[in-house]
């Protein structure tokens, strides 16, 4: 019997979890590691330190619901199951990346997964992401839609239109506000009248939650809640969830020397890492064997990536129109 | 290049477009149609007319006034399989929609590797005359031909406003039909019977041997005045309409201007980085350096358009300018001339007044 599947449900849940989370982290840390070879030539966005908001989350989907996401985008992608492979081999500008060498980082995509592709014009992907789930709610699909936001898309006035018609035609979209307190190097008292951003939300008649705790156990309660409700015929809804990004804004780095950030504030953070937290929760010589097949896996995609073929010169008009 | 038709009734441009919703919503459930006031008592001059009572509020429906989102919204529901239609009063609103334009409907079937097409059509008309002014008048079909990914259409009459609508409804790419306010009470024949007019063909709709004239949108009925002016000095005036403006059918305008070795782009627009400017472009790279061709732009004058009649009138071209223009290109040696202003005027635009 495979030792993942003994023991009780709670079990399984801590598991799958934290497969799912360890996965993310250590493909973005071997992202990091090879980037500076110049094999990787996308403009990287990692997400290390805000994964446990897009595992909570999608962890509660099924596989023909959608996910919106970001340019800081791969641990959603993972995350609802995105090919992995493809992954590493469109950021390799490889033809057999997600979007064909097209996309690079910052437009991934994987339609089979239900991953709807991400947008580098911040906030773009939002009303997008409203016309799938009005496209579910026309097709009675019973799919939902979950469109996933950075702190900095919120000021976007498309953010603002978009709430108010999903809300007004009661759509099957959860929106989920990662807000790790900075655009580029902007933090939020730079750019925010006032934090009440879930109370601006609530006003559009949509219920918005703020989850502060960066406890992926409280994200995936929360979008539990959401998304069980948005299936028996509720409407969109809304979460905030705070987080912090351990890296610099693009590129493999830390940028805790540059003077718009200070490590104090990345210090309680880390001492709370979800991908640890779940880790103590699994004996060791599980954890041991899970953390081996995740390091074969990513390895495995890596070196698919590599082998892989460039795309000819002569397909660049391909795909212009269909 | 295809040849006009004769088949059909007469039959309204502004009929002629409602009819091509109608049987298109009937043909397949996954078309739907919205923007702003579709669904009111004027349906948007009548062109969305009993499609709400038809085809029910979850395929005929407003908006909040929010053009991205919208605009972002019917883009997503195209992905997912959808065929909007996005509605909008006057072409200058689409300023408000060129992110999701530009960015997302234009790159998504490139961008994300052919795994999603955005079957999307985004109609809005051009206004021209009593009191338009600077933000009612804008045709910026130029701004949208810049970018790979999007296709332009610029119906000129009932039949093509018909046929072309259904063909952009049919495509798998996102297309701007742009329709001009000042045609919707033209009639043309129309077959009644669901037909396309495809994307990337031209169209002679007048024949002429000592200089072709490219017209655009409302520019056509102009220049096919100013034809009949120049005929009666015993010029012979080719009038092309290109019909769509992405893809353009470069081939059939260059064949006329080979042959007649003169070409007159008539644009409903400004003249800069304009569509006018493309089309000189493109057909004199093609024809080469030895071809001799003379070209000519006439369109706006380079100034934001004005609601006070002279000033509007001396800001649009018009049968007389275009008649001046062909007579000065084929006989660069005689005196200036022009028609009696008279015989310029144009019944349907003299006849439209407002409030719309």
């Amino acid at each position: 019997m495979n030792p993942e599947n003994r023991g009780d449900s709670d079990t399984q849940t801590i598991v799958r979890l934290y497969r799912r989370m360890r996965l993310i982290r250590h493909l973005e840390e071997e992202i990091a590691r090879v980037y500076p070879t110049d094999k990787i030539k996308s403009p990287i966005h990692l997400s290390i330190g805000q994964e446990f908001i897009a595992v909570g989350v999608c962890d509660v989907l099924t596989a023909k619901d959608r996910v919106s996401i970001t340019y800081r985008g791969h641990a959603a992608y993972v995350a609802k199951g995105g090919d992995l492979r493809a992954l590493v081999a469109e950021m390799y500008g490889k033809r057999t990346g997600c979007a064909k060498g097209r996309g690079g980082s910052m437009h991934l995509i994987d339609m089979d997964a239900g991953v709807i592709g991400a947008s580098a014009v911040v906030g773009t992907n939002i009303p997008v992401a409203v016309g799938f789930a009005l496209a579910a709610k026309r097709q009675r699909s019973g799919q939902v839609t979950v469109c996933f936001l950075g702190d900095g898309a919120t000021e976007e006035g498309c953010f603002a239109e978009s709430l108010n018609f999903a809300a007004l035609h009661k759509l099957p979209i959860l929106f989920v506000c990662e807000n790790n307190g900075y655009a580029i190097h902007e933090p939020l008292s730079k750019r925010w009248a006032t934090d009440r951003l879930v109370e601006r939300v609530a006003t559009y008649g949509i219920p918005a939650d703020r989850i502060s705790d960066g406890s992926l156990t409280t994200v995936r309660a929360r979008a539990a809640e959401a998304i069980t409700a948005m299936r028996a015929g509720a409407g969109p809804a809304f979460l905030e969830v705070l987080c912090y990004r351990w890296q610099e804004h693009v590129g493999p780095n830390r940028d805790y020397d540059q003077g718009y950030r200070s490590a104090d504030e990345l210090a309680p953070w880390k001492a709370d890492d979800q991908v640890a937290r779940l880790a103590d929760r699994i004996e060791p010589a599980l954890r041991a064997r899970i953390d081996a097949e995740i390091r074969v896996q990513v390895a495995e995609a890596f070196t698919f990536a590599e082998a892989s073929p460039f795309p000819e010169p002569e397909e660049l008009y391909e795909h212009v129109y269909s | 290049m295809s040849t006009s038709t004769a088949e059909g009734r007469l039959l309204r441009y502004v009929d002629a477009l409602q009819e091509a919703f109608a049987q298109e919503m009937a043909r397949d459930e996954s078309v739907f149609l919205f923007g702003l006031d579709v669904d009111d008592h004027k349906s948007i001059q009548g062109s969305t007319r009993g499609l709400l009572q038809e085809f029910g509020p979850e395929r005929v429906f407003t908006t909040p006034l929010s053009e991205d989102a919208m605009t972002g919204m019917a883009i997503g529901a195209a992905m997912a399989g959808m065929r909007p239609i996005h509605v909008h009063i006057r072409m200058d609103f689409l300023l408000l929609c060129m992110n999701q334009l530009v960015n997302i409907a234009a790159k998504a079937h490139s961008m994300y590797g052919g795994s999603v097409k955005v079957p999307l059509v985004v109609r809005s008309m051009v206004g021209k005359s009593w009191g338009q002014g600077a933000q009612h008048s804008q045709a910026l079909h130029s701004l949208f031909m810049h970018i790979p990914g999007l296709k332009i259409v610029a119906p000129s009459n009932a039949h093509d406003a018909k046929g072309c609508m259904i063909a952009a409804i049919r495509d798998d790419n996102p297309v701007l039909v742009m329709e001009h306010r000042l045609l919707y009470g033209t009639e043309a024949y129309v077959p009644e019977a669901p037909f396309e007019v495809r994307p990337g063909r031209a169209r002679v709709v007048g024949p002429g041997d000592d200089i072709t004239v490219v017209a655009i949108s409302n520019m056509v009925p102009e220049c096919l005045r100013a034809r009949d002016l120049v005929a009666e000095v015993g010029i012979s005036a080719e009038v092309i309409d290109p019909v769509w403006l992405q893809p353009l059918d470069i081939d059939s305008l260059l064949a006329s201007a080979r042959r007649t070795r003169r070409l007159l782009v008539a644009d409903n627009a400004w003249l800069p980085c304009g569509a006018s400017a493309e089309i000189i472009a493109a057909v004199l790279e093609r024809a080469g350096p030895d071809a001799g061709i003379m070209v000519r732009r006439i369109g706006f004058a380079p100034v934001t358009c004005p609601p006070s009649p002279p000033l509007e009138a001396a800001f649009y071209p018009n049968p007389g300018t275009v008649a001046s223009a062909i007579h000065a290109m084929v006989r660069p040696a005689a005196p200036a001339w022009q028609p009696d202003p008279e015989r310029t005027r144009l019944s349907y635009q003299s006849s439209f007044c407002g409030p719309f």
